[in-house]
């Protein structure tokens, strides 16, 4: 396999104001490398800055300065409607869902095919019915959101973001809102569509497990800087964070949990 | 008794047609020129994706003035610029202008309230998946906030219904009006009672409408 990198943060800072005269440095300085195909973490205290960092992919945080390039293409230097198009590629699923409400499942799934145009009704239609199947709720097209779990409209948020095949899958803590079960299913599906897709995968979370059992590599965020950045199953050199120690323990374990009993397949709950 | 009744029929149902033309024309030109006024008060909000400060401060100003009139003076007031763009001053099409004027800036309020409850968060989702403000309007505002359009809409409908009352004064006629002239002015307590109740059953039946389509429009 060769290494190539696919998103790449170079010097980003951002601040917001905060107060009277006062600026929050959000991000401050920050570069980041991530590869192609592979499943990155981002870990941080709450208000460390990592979920600005992961926004800053797709620029719904525009840095007040560096540069962010994502597939050899700088996303700071794009005009409004390049930007929407580049976008295409980047898919964002949320810790809230955010579907529409008021959509069926097959229309939030249409969503981002049916504004960039293009796409005639019978390949909508088609694409549709293939993102759902990725995700096992072909029976659920047309039904409400409000009609269905937690999990279910987590999935439908990713079939929603595959739909228009990006090369990206952003995820702002996809699990905080979901029980240990329904978690444990996402994180199967998420690696499923990262394998069988090759969409690279960079992933925000406050739950060090989320992110031990499924990241290959994490980055850990410190007051809005990288604080490190490692191989998950590299327990051989020392880590420098609080955080980098806690998720060794986390991987080490998970690895001897696997050895003792083979994890049963948890792809549909 | 029945007989009175029966002889007010011809004039209760002219007043209907009046008062139907009125809110007609009203709620239109509310829809169309106060409901894309009210996504522009949106839009341009804090922390919303057009922020502007002056201009959003300019529209709530100009909102707030117009409805800061009361609706009588704001008709007497009008006189002119409704001889300019109905040719009288006077019927129900002249007094429809007044009414038009006061629904713009009313509407457009409650459109913008009702375009804050959209979680914000959907917003953003659309922005990701690159939707332009046009398309986040058509496709995510007006789609998500549909059944609050419509009850915004039916509160309008009876506040202008009662509005049109006024319009007796500049011989807007309506039902209101006929309430007014026959039953007040000429002590005829029973025609004001039927008339009343004729407003009553309206606002019953807009009211009863506007919850039953909100609802079925309604999947959250």
């Amino acid at each position: 396999m060769t290494i190539e990198t696919l998103i790449q943060l170079d010097r980003v800072a951002r601040s917001f104001a905060h107060g009277p005269g006062e600026r929050l440095h959000a991000v401050r300085d920050a570069s980041l490398s991530i590869q192609r195909g592979e499943i990155f973490g981002l870990a941080g205290k709450s208000g460390a800055g990592k979920s600005t960092l992961l926004r800053m992919i797709n620029l719904l945080e525009r840095p007040d300065s560096g540069r962010v390039l994502v597939d050899g293409e700088d996303l700071t230097a794009l005009g409004k409607r390049e930007l929407r198009t580049a976008r295409q590629n980047i898919g964002m699923i949320f810790q809230q869902f955010n579907l529409l409400r008021n959509a069926t499942v097959a229309e939030n799934v249409a969503f981002p095919l049916r504004i960039h145009g293009g796409h005639s009704a019978q390949d909508v239609a088609r694409r549709v019915a293939d993102c759902l199947v990725l995700v096992g709720l072909e029976d659920k097209a047309g039904s409400y959101p409000a009609r269905l779990s937690g999990g279910q409209q987590q999935r439908v948020a990713i079939a929603r973001a595959l739909a228009s095949k990006p090369a990206v899958l952003l995820c702002d803590e996809p699990t905080s809102a979901l029980d240990a079960e329904t978690t444990r299913a996402l994180l199967a599906t998420l690696q499923d569509v990262n394998k069988r897709l090759d969409v690279t995968i960079v992933i925000v979370s406050h739950e060090l497990d989320v992110l031990a059992s499924i990241c290959q590599r994490v980055a850990v965020i410190e007051n809005g800087t990288i604080g490190e950045q490692f191989t998950v199953s590299d327990w051989s050199t020392p880590r420098r964070t609080a955080l980098g120690r806690e998720l060794a323990a986390l991987s080490a374990q998970a690895v001897l949990a696997a050895q003792a009993a083979p994890r049963k397949e948890l792809a549909h709950a | 008794m029945l007989e009175k009744y029966l002889s007010l029929l011809p004039e209760l149902a002219e007043a209907l047609a009046q008062t139907g033309t009125m809110l007609g024309i009203g709620l239109s030109v509310a829809i169309l020129l106060g409901g894309p006024l009210g996504i522009l008060l949106f839009l341009v909000g804090d922390g919303q994706s057009l922020q502007n400060r002056p201009l959003s401060a300019l529209l709530g100003w100009l909102v707030n003035t117009v409805r800061s009139f009361p609706f009588i003076i704001l008709l007497v007031s009008l006189v002119p610029f409704t001889r300019a763009i109905a040719g009288t001053s006077i019927g129900p099409l002249a007094a429809a202008v007044p009414l038009s004027v006061a629904a713009i800036p009313y509407f457009a309020r409650l459109v913008e309230q009702n375009l804050r409850e959209v979680p914000r968060g959907v917003i953003e989702a659309a922005h990701a998946m690159g939707a332009s403000e046009l398309q986040i309007v058509l496709r995510v505002l007006l789609v998500e906030s549909r059944s609050g359009l419509v009850l915004a809409l039916t509160v309008l409908a009876i506040s202008f219904l009662s509005y049109s009352a006024v319009a007796g004064v500049v011989g807007g006629g309506g039902i209101g009006d006929l309430a007014i002239r026959y039953g007040y002015y000429r002590f005829e307590t029973d025609v004001m009672f039927a008339t009343v109740a004729l407003l009553v059953l309206l606002v019953q039946a807009i009211q009863f409408a506007g919850n039953r389509v909100a609802r079925r429009l309604d999947k959250r």
